[in-house]
């Protein structure tokens, strides 16, 4: 038996598909369910703790590809570099929890970790290689 | 009553001058008028801090012993141009790291390039210079492998053939199959996503939109030190169609700018990367304004709401030299985080930092206000609206009936 942390990123006609249910029942997993969330543009976004054999893991995770999931792991921490970050907001596009975000007064891109799922979508969308991750 | 170069000079000389910042003035003009404004004010400062293509450095590095005419030389294992004479340098912003795989596989990563050798030059770094030469003479040595040191060349100074272009086009992707990546960062399939870069209201050129005060020979800051418009930028292009305060729907001139490299700060000088695009540079700059008259005082009170920029689609229009914009936005729709495209909204992305400019203006201005900044009188003027300057696009005449 084996855990993986994934994120799930379920596109809009998908959202109401009972997939993380047939993930367990046809694929003999278990989930411990981390972060779940319907972003603004209605796409649906879970964070999750799987666990089943290796082979299952493996079978039902290319299945839920198949379905239209987009599917990545969850490994490891992001953090900002304050020191090089220039709050252009370059990044807040890319990012699928709002954990980036600009002030409309001050403009200031802010980066709240606790939002983040570490997806790592934004490391290599930063310019000024600002978000790093931590190993 | 005009104002001079040599009068304004003279009040920050003497401590008197009043400068205040473009977002400043826009205040001050609406509560006073135009024409108090132009009375009261001296100088408007701007400032802009974006990635800047057409951006590098010269570099002289000292004879060598024995002496050696570089023919090809890396920094840092970025290609660096030789051709220039002996020991003289020119390391450009977008070369890209020699064993980079580049765009195989795709979207490539970028990490470092000319951009970042400058900014490592500029933050004291020492920096791998390899060279080659093939021996002349009275150049006898053909091989250089040494680590160099800003502070021990000769000459380093940028010298950045188009920076701070006035306006700029909004980037989307009208393709539903897949997000592309550009030197606009990643725009969303879809309009999914609009990324836009320009500092609006506090932008050097949108705020002399004539270039009337902005010529050759035009002090400005430059990557946190004092620099120089040497020449109009490559693609300037002052006769793009302008709305009837002056400013151009979309880009127009472009700003050719020196600076010594040994003064700069990597606060306002960085490399950057764009994924599956390459690498780039970001660069700050400041310009005052000085309100010469009534006119210079109504520009300088331009405010995001009325600067609009082209939304063009980069999936294909852009690429093909194609197509038409898919309309007009303006900069304070595009700073409320969506604009509408095609009836839906769209979440806009910044590439430029505000928060920078408006840092470089405020610099900017307590240099003039303490004293340590005069204004230089252009000593030439830029291609102006009724040059009849026009960008062109490369007239291809294939050579061969165009077989490869
Ligand atoms: S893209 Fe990078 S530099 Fe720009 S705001 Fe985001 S983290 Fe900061
Ligand atoms: S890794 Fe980056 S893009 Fe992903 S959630 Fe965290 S901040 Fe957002």
């Amino acid at each position: 038996m084996e855990t993986r942390r994934v994120v799930l990123r379920f596109p809009k006609q998908l959202i109401d598909q009972p997939i993380t249910s047939q993930l367990v029942k046809n694929f003999d997993l278990e989930f411990n369910i981390m972060r779940a969330d319907i972003t603004e543009e209605s796409e649906g976004l879970l964070v999750l703790g799987l666990t089943g054999k290796r082979a299952s893991l493996e079978k039902g995770l290319a299945w839920a590809r198949e379905q239209g999931v987009h599917v990545q792991p969850l490994s490891k921490d992001v953090v900002r570099i304050e020191r090089k970050c220039t709050h252009c907001g370059a990044c807040i596009n890319v990012c699928p929890t709002t954990a980036l975000t600009i002030d409309l007064e001050t403009r200031e891109v802010g980066y709240n970790s606790n939002r983040c799922i570490a997806c790592e979508l934004c490391v290599p969308a930063c310019p000024y290689g600002a978000m790093h991750i931590a190993f | 009553m005009p104002k001079t170069y040599a009068e304004i000079n003279e009040r920050i000389r003497t401590g008197k001058v009043v400068v205040v910042t473009a977002e400043e003035m826009i205040d001050i003009v609406e509560e006073e008028g135009v024409k108090k404004a132009a009375e009261r004010v001296d100088v408007v400062t701007t400032g802009t801090f974006g990635p800047m293509c057409s951006t590098g450095a010269v570099l002289n590095i000292g004879h060598t012993t024995p002496r050696m005419k570089i023919s090809k030389a890396w920094l840092n294992g970025v290609p660096a141009y030789g051709g220039l004479a002996a020991v003289d340098l020119y390391i450009g912003a977008t070369e890209a790291r020699e064993d980079d795989p580049l765009n195989t596989p795709h979207p490539g990563e970028f990490r470092y390039g000319g951009g970042h050798v400058i900014e490592g030059l500029i933050a004291g770094e020492d920096v791998r210079l390899t060279a080659q030469a093939y021996g002349t003479d009275c150049y006898p040595r053909k091989k250089l492998d040494t680590w160099i040191n800003l502070k021990d060349l000769n000459q380093a100074y940028l010298c950045n053939p188009r920076n701070c272009y006035q306006n700029y086009g909004v980037a989307v992707n009208v393709n539903t199959e897949r997000d592309i990546y550009t030197y606009m960062g990643v725009v969303k399939k879809d309009l999914g996503s609009a990324s836009y870069c320009s500092a609006g209201q506090l932008s050097p050129l949108l705020n002399d939109p004539y270039y009337r005060t902005v010529g050759i020979g035009t002090r400005i800051f430059l990557a946190g030190t004092q620099g120089m418009v040497f020449w109009e930028g490559t693609q300037h292009c002052p006769t793009t169609p302008r709305g009837e305060n002056g400013v151009p729907k979309g880009g127009a001139g472009t700003l050719a700018v020196v600076g010594d490299l040994k003064r700069m700060s990597d606060r306002f000088f960085r490399g950057v990367s764009f994924l599956g695009y390459g690498c780039s540079s970001a660069v700050g700059i400041g310009i005052p304004i000085p309100i010469l008259d009534e006119d210079m005082a109504r520009y300088t009170a331009v405010k995001d709401s009325e600067i609009f920029a082209p939304i063009t689609d980069y999936s294909y229009n852009y690429g093909h030299n194609e197509g038409k914009p898919l309309g007009l936005v303006s900069y304070a729709e595009l700073k409320t985080g969506s604009i509408k495209v095609k009836g839906r909204d769209i979440p806009t992305n910044p590439l430029s930092s505000y928060k920078k400019a408006q840092e470089i203006a405020t610099l900017l201005k307590d240099w003039i206000a303490s004293g340590n900044f005069t204004l230089q009188e252009p000593i030439q003027m830029l291609p102006q609206a009724d040059s009849g300057l026009k960008f062109k696009s490369l007239r291809e005449r294939p050579v061969n009936g165009g077989a490869m």
